[in-house]
């Protein structure tokens, strides 16, 4: 282990602490500025529930091992249970609810789910639609075993994950 | 979940001098296991420092041809490095075999080394747990163990270090770099993580507000032919039951530079030297390959659930040193 003397530490002033009650946030959702109001211990996926009223990602384990609560933070995919609300402003916020066309037409993996029959329950379903076009912008589909891999992130109770994979080839091969 | 405060930190200085005049604060980088752990009232801090705006990003090549990898850096940019994958595939591999893709998009890597145990004693608050509460004993010892470890362990604590990349790590001698209220500081990856002994809480040598701030990979050739093997009860999305990290380069038949590191089995990531011993200057094949597992695994002390461990960590540097020499992945 080697020592250099303190260089870093001797400035910086202190820091400005928000909470622990409820306290003033803008969140960027799907394109619009939200305001909100919440205690900083509020998780993006209670804010998005709880708070703006957007209920397609779902709390499934709420302790990150089920995938049902996915979204996107600047592009990337993300579980919003693990989210701290506060941490997301500035950045760019994308539900389930934001993949649709101002028309309302539904993006092709929406399509491809339904056409497929991607889903029993559906309640799995937001979180496997954002992951699945995450994983397809990121290039992790060229076979089975791939988008597998890939998508082992998002649990489905029901076990459509064969149907799943055909949406996701589907939309992988334009068909 | 307790109530918490927030703070936003715009530079290092500032979440160091703030983490470290409070001993209620901890920093929040990608949160897989804080904000896990704080819902579970195992981790209990009053103040939030989220760090992620600071430039601590970013995977270089050092000018000695190693790899710099910023603490903020994201486990799934990592991998992605075109450098990571060429002169470091078992880093690459070890981050891939890790988490969800979506995990991977958050968690950080300064995170990933000050990650917490799995054990579930220590994540039930409701259980003795020494690690979590010193003191008050280890529920493990003589309970549910069939994923805990069989190396560097004590009576006081049994629980195995979770993390994929930092057997990797291990394995190629990284050195930690940190900054904190005494300054900046460079500890090797062995001495970064500490073996529970007496002290298990104490799982780092880390002063509260030392902030890690970046992950230095000394330049090593022979990581150009690595690997990382990990055995599971899952094919994915699962913590290993035995993992190695393993590079290797062969001349004329003998290993003429090996590194080998355990996950899943131990403590802390292993360190493999006493199979590294055997190995160097032996010839490659499943006579010195087997002998190296076996003295590497002659202190493990299972516990009645998890004896299968010691076994099984044998075959699984076997099979890592001969894939690694049998399908041309060595030089």
């Amino acid at each position: 282990m080697s020592v250099r003397g303190p260089s870093l530490t001797e400035r910086g002033p202190g820091l400005e602490e928000r909470g622990p009650g409820p306290v003033p946030v803008t969140l960027s959702v799907n394109g619009a500025e939200r305001e909100l109001e919440i205690e900083p211990r509020v998780s993006l996926l209670d804010a998005l529930r709880e708070h703006l009223d957007l209920t397609g990602p779902k709390k499934g384990c709420d302790q990150g091992a089920c995938g049902a609560c996915t979204v996107w933070v600047d592009g990337r995919r993300v579980l919003a249970c693990l989210t701290l609300a506060l941490s997301c402003e500035g950045r760019e916020v994308t539900t389930i609810e934001g993949l649709a066309g101002p028309d309302g037409e539904l993006h092709p993996m929406q399509r491809a789910f339904i056409a497929q029959d991607a889903f029993q329950c559906g309640y799995c379903t937001p979180g496997q639609i954002m992951s699945a076009v995450a994983l397809t912008a990121e290039g992790h589909t060229r076979d089975d075993d791939e988008i597998k891999e890939w998508m082992s992130g998002n649990l489905c109770r029901c076990a459509a994950y064969p149907h799943i994979r055909a949406a996701v080839r589907a939309v992988r091969d334009g068909t | 979940m307790r109530l918490i405060t927030y703070s936003r930190a715009a530079d290092a200085a500032g979440a160091i001098t703030t983490v470290s005049s409070d001993p209620t604060s901890d920093f929040l980088a990608g949160g897989t296991t804080e904000i896990d752990l704080l819902r579970q009232n195992v981790l209990t801090p009053r103040r939030l420092v989220d760090i992620n705006a600071l430039p601590l990003t970013g995977v270089e090549q050092a000018p000695d041809g190693g790899l710099r990898i910023g603490a903020l850096a994201r486990m799934s940019e990592v991998a992605a490095s075109p450098l990571v994958r060429e002169r470091f595939p078992v880093i690459a591999e070890a981050l891939e075999s890790g988490a969800s893709p979506q995990l991977r998009n958050m968690a950080s890597m300064g995170g990933n080394l000050m990650q917490r145990v799995r054990c579930p004693y220590y994540r039930d608050t409701a259980s003795p747990c020494n690690r979590r509460e010193p003191g008050t004993g280890c529920s493990a010892v003589e309970g549910f163990s069939r994923g805990h470890a069989v190396l560097g362990t004590s009576e006081h604590c049994i629980a195995t270090h979770p993390s994929d990349v930092a057997v990797a790590l291990a394995a190629l001698d990284a050195r930690v770099h940190t900054h904190g209220s005494r300054g900046e500081q460079t500890y090797s990856i062995d001495d970064f993580f500490l073996t529970p002994g007496h002290t298990p809480h104490r799982e780092h040598p880390l002063e509260h507000g030392e902030l890690i701030t970046a992950i230095e990979v000394p330049s090593s050739p022979v990581a150009r032919r690595s690997l990382y093997l990990k055995v599971r009860d899952r094919e994915s999305y699962e913590f290993a039951l035995v993992s190695a990290a393993c590079a290797l380069s062969l001349v004329d038949g003998t290993i003429a530079d090996v590194r080998l590191a355990l996950g899943g089995v131990a403590t802390k990531p292993w360190r493999a030297h006493r199979a590294e011993g055997v190995l160097l200057g032996a010839e490659a094949g499943r006579e010195s390959f087997t002998e190296a597992a076996r003295v590497e695994l002659a202190d493990a002390r299972p516990t009645a659930n998890n004896a299968f461990k010691t076994g099984l960590a044998q075959r699984v540097i076997v099979r890592a040193l001969e894939t690694l020499t049998a399908n041309g992945r060595t030089s």
